[in-house]
């Protein structure tokens, strides 16, 4: 019988290393997050408006809950929508 | 004194003098108390995002003043009160808003554009 040489892994072989996530507040000194700016908002918001969790914006604490105040200023200003879809 | 910032949406009915009347009208009633006016800056006609009492556009007004404390009930009464007025906001700003504000105002859009990026 013959055997087949088949390299085995123990573990999944990693395919790509994905880029570490940052703040982009801190990274570039971003102090005051503007709830009057709906298209720079709409970065942190998924397709139906619904804001991002940091899990996927990789913002830090402080500048996360900052978005999350000015996106809820924006809404109630008409500056963006509470509910839709296709946003982007 | 603190620094704060009225954002006002008027019904989009009115004519272009009411209009100017009316932000006049709001811009004074700031300064009678006690108020001062840094910057005013009307946005103009703009869609809203949903429609507010079943009206799809809105004239937008931005106003930045520093006043004392007991002047934002004063406002609240007479915003309450006109019936032009479909939603407004105060906001109090912090040391870095006025400075982002101020720097927004030295280059009208042009930087702001490139902060965001």
């Amino acid at each position: 019988m013959a055997v087949k040489q088949e390299i085995k892994y123990l573990t999944a072989v990693k395919q790509e290393k994905r880029q570490k996530k940052y703040c982009r507040f801190k990274k570039l000194g971003i102090k005051y997050v503007d709830y009057k700016d709906g298209e720079f908002l709409k970065k942190f918001l998924n397709d139906q408006g619904k804001m991002l969790p940091r899990r996927i914006t990789g913002n830090s604490l402080k500048f996360q809950r900052k978005v999350a105040e000015a996106i809820k200023k924006a809404r109630q200003m008409a500056l963006l929508p509470y509910v839709t879809d296709l946003l982007k | 004194m603190s620094n704060y910032e009225l954002m006002v949406i008027f019904t989009p009915v009115l004519s272009e003098e009411d209009s100017k009347s009316i932000q006049k009208k709001f811009a004074d009633v700031i300064k009678d108390n006690g108020g001062t006016i840094t910057h005013e800056n009307p946005w103009g006609l703009k869609s809203l995002a949903y429609p507010i009492q079943k009206k799809t556009t809105g004239m937008y007004l931005v106003l930045e003043f520093s006043a004392p404390s007991d002047l934002n009930e004063k406002l609240k009464i007479q915003l309450n009160r006109d019936e032009n007025v479909l939603r407004y906001m105060v906001t109090k700003l912090d040391k870095h808003a006025v400075a982002y504000n101020a720097r927004k105002r030295g280059s009208l859009n042009a930087e702001s554009k490139t902060v965001e990026a």
